[in-house]
Order: C-alpha cells, then structure tokens, then sequence
C-alpha cells in the first residue's frame, strides 16, 4: 500500500479532487432543481402538481448508469441527427448532468418534507398580512424549512458523493475510474482497491460528522424557540 | 337618519368542506366602527365565517365585499384588499426565525409601504401601544402567551389595516395572561377600530361588543346587542348554550 500511494499519490489526489468537483457542480444543480419541482409539487395547481410527481417518480425509477449512458451516448447522436453535427458532451458535462437530475429527484422530497413540516398557520399569517404566495414562501416558510432540511440534504451529498463512482463507467477520471488504471499498471489489486476505499472513507467520514453536528446545534436552535 | 358607512358586507354566504357543508346562509352587514362579537358552540362555523372575510378559506358561495372590494371575485387583487384586514389567531403565528421588531417590520418593509426606517419607527409605537416595547429585538420563542399575542396584534396592525378579525385570540393563553390581551383588544375598540371577534370570553362581549351574533350549525340564530343576547335570549338553542357557558 506504502508503494502505491509512494507512486500514484497525487495522481489519486487530483482524481480525488475530480469527484468533489462532480459532487459539488451536481449537488448545486441538484439543489436548484430540488427546489423547483418542491415547489410544484408543494402548490395547489394540479399540473404543476403532475410535473412534479412525473419527474420525481420517473427519476427515481431509473438506475443512475442507465441515465449517464442516455445522456453521454444517447443525447449527442439524436442532437446530431437533427443536423448539428457539431455538438457533443464531455464526460463532465454528461456525469453533471445524470447526477443532478438523480439527486434533484431526492432533493425535492427531501425540500417538499422540509416545506411541509413548517406549520400552516405560518403561511397563513403571512398571506393575512397582505404578503403574496412567493414572498410568503422566500420570507418565512423556506428559512424555517431549511433548518429542518440540511441534516437530510448533507446525507444526499454523502449519497451523490459515492454515485460519483458510478460515472467511471463513461470515464471521467474520478477516483473509481483513476483506481482502475493503477489496478491495471501495478496489479496488486488488493492494496489498490484498499486505497481507494479509505480515500473514500475519510472525506464520507468527516462529511458524516459534519452532517452529526450541523444535527446538534440545529436541535439546541429550536429548544431555544 | 345618519347613514354609516357599511365596510363588510355579507349575502347568502356558503362554505363546503368536501361534502361538509360548514357554512349554510350567512348574510351580515357590518358597519364601520362597530365590534361585532361572534359566539357558538364549537363547530358551528364561526371560525370558517372569519377566514371567509380576508378569503383565508374560499367561499363556495355568495359574496363578500370588504371595503367596496369584492373578494369573492377571482380577479380582484386579494392581496391588496388583504392589506385593509388584519388578522390575530389563536396560536400567535409569529415567525419564530424573526425578532419581534422584524415580524411587525416585515410586510411594510416587502410590500414597499415604507422605508426601512419609517418601518422601524411606525413599529416601534406600535410595539408601545401593545406594552412591549422593551421586547423589540427579542425572538418570539422567548416571549409568554400574552406577549405573543400582544406582538401578533402589533404585527396586524403594521398595515395600517381598517377592519381586525381575531380568532380565539385569548384561547391559547394560561388564565392569567387573558386579561392583558383582552386589555389591548378593548383600547383598539375605543379607538374606533372596526373589530369582527370570535371568542368564548362572554365578558368581553357584553363589555366591548356593540353586536353579538350567536350561531350554529352554520347559520346565523339570533343576534343583537350584548343586552339583547345575554339578557334575554330569545332562542332555544342560545339559551343552551349560555346556561353552559355562563
């Protein structure tokens, strides 16, 4: 193990950083479509409502590669069947956007629980103030959804983060994808793949205990309401 | 004959709840400057009649026009009439992640009614009205039952409302702290507020009302002065009811 991490250190780092670059890009995307599909789905309009529930369901009833190898293979050959035989997709770009719309899926439960475990009167008293729906949500019901929210959405991070490995199947050098290489030039299979687990288990670790704390003080925050 | 300017009026009003048909015929007119003290047995819609009034529920039907605006109708901007009306409730509903000061200061300040400082200072008085201004940069969770209520009636008056409904507002409240809310809700009265009341609090009523509507079971049974009502009920159902709650 000494050897390979002697050797391929920073190789694995840089790939390493990759995967955070992917979690992180695909969580802020993830976040925003969350937020948007919450919202429809947490509204009275019944098709907003049935875009929502569409998206959400079928999201979740794809496995996540059978997605990423849609969007990398699929998408550019139809895109350039319509005559635009110019466009393709980096793995980064194909890998962002399989993740996003994955933990986008379970992002907008997880912000549509969040919404709906604030009381009504909430909005109620906001809407009797004069406030319209929007300002009603932005003001006073999303800050206090929020807080009930971030223990669950570091825990989708913790999820995303490991999917990532999943995209070394359309070869972004993640850090899966990069463990693969050294497997095949040293072929001492054991250490390599030790190695990559524990890169993986000290960043989901301390992402862990992060997610534990922000838990705690956001408890001892509502004791005090 | 003074003619008195009507600022809530009310015909053939109905309320479903899915089959549940809460609310039967209301009709009312209610002019300005008058307090209007609604009371029955729980259940008998009068809750639902006041959520009605700033379109909280949404009437099945009838009409509700409020200060010349009609709310029952779908293209009248509800949320401007909804500035005119406001609105205490029974558990306060203050928003907890706001100080004091920022609840009042909120919908002025959103609504652009006001700068920042002109919100601050008109809320600063209206915290004084209310006896709590030495709470301003507290955080609701700190305050008592009565505080709450007396910052949530602050908070509705933030608008510069015309016309207060309050729903049970002392209903929530340990025995004690009644009194002080109460206390608020009568200076408001005296000075002209016009004020629609849902409240089991029958001295309140005699005291400050210049009506009291008894209903149940989703229609208005009787109604008149405090004296009319408690004194000398003419139905069977408000003689019930008044010999349980008196």
């Amino acid at each position: 193990m000494g050897a390979i991490l002697n050797t391929y250190f920073n190789m694995l780092l840089k790939s390493l950083g990759n995967t955070m670059l992917l979690t992180l890009l695909a969580l802020v995307f993830a976040l925003v479509i969350g937020l948007i599909f919450a919202l429809m789905n947490v509204g009275k309009n019944r098709v907003f409502n049935l875009i929502g529930t569409i998206y959400v369901d079928a999201v979740r009833g794809v496995p996540l590669i059978v997605l990423a190898y849609f969007i990398y293979f699929g998408i550019p050959q139809g895109v350039k069947s319509l005559g635009f035989t110019d466009f393709r997709l980096t793995a980064l770009q194909a890998g962002v956007a399989a993740l996003a719309m994955n933990c986008g899926a379970y992002m907008a439960e997880i912000i549509r629980a969040g919404i709906e475990s604030v009381d009504k009167g909430q909005m109620e008293a906001a809407r009797s103030l004069g406030l319209p729906y929007g300002t009603s949500m932005r003001r006073v019901v999303l800050p206090q959804a929020i807080r009930t929210m971030i223990p669950s959405i570091i825990n989708q991070f913790i999820i995303t983060l490991k999917d990532t490995s999943i995209l070394s199947a359309i070869g972004f050098p993640e850090l899966t994808n990069t463990g693969k290489t050294v497997a095949s030039n040293t072929m001492a299979l054991i250490q390599t793949w030790a190695v990559i687990a524990l890169f993986y288990l000290v960043v989901i670790t301390l992402l862990s205990k992060l997610a534990k704390y922000m838990e705690r003080r956001i408890k001892r925050g509502t004791e005090e309401y | 004959m003074e003619q008195k300017n009507i600022k809530v009026h009310v015909a053939n009003l109905k309320k479903s709840f899915g089959k549940l048909e809460v609310l039967k015929d209301i009709s009312m007119d209610i002019e300005e400057g008058e307090v209007v003290v609604l009371l029955g047995p729980s259940g008998s819609g009068k809750s639902t009649f006041l959520r009605c009034l700033n379109q909280l529920e949404v009437a099945t039907d009838g009409t509700i026009i409020v200060d010349g605006f009609n709310v029952t109708d779908k293209h009248v901007d509800i949320n401007k009439v909804r500035e005119n009306i406001g609105m205490v409730f029974q558990h306060f509903n203050l928003f907890p992640h706001m100080s004091v000061i920022e609840n009042i200061m909120l919908a002025p300040v959103e609504l652009k009614k006001m700068t920042k400082e002109e919100a601050r200072e008109k809320s600063m008085q209206l915290l004084t009205r209310v006896g709590m201004e030495a709470k301003a940069d507290a955080y609701p969770p700190q305050l008592s039952g009565g505080q709450k209520q007396r910052v949530a009636i602050a908070r509705a008056l933030a608008m510069n409302p015309d016309i207060m409904l309050f729903d049970e507002p002392t209903s929530a409240l340990d025995p004690e702290m009644v009194g002080e809310v109460l206390e608020v809700m009568k200076e408001l009265a005296r000075g002209g507020m016009t004020m629609v009341v849902v409240t089991h609090e029958i001295g309140f009523a005699r005291e400050v009302a210049n009506r009291i509507v008894f209903m149940d079971g989703g229609y208005i049974v009787e109604q008149g002065t405090p004296e009319e009502v408690l004194k000398n009920p003419k139905e069977a159902r408000t003689i019930d009811f008044l010999n349980k709650v008196l």
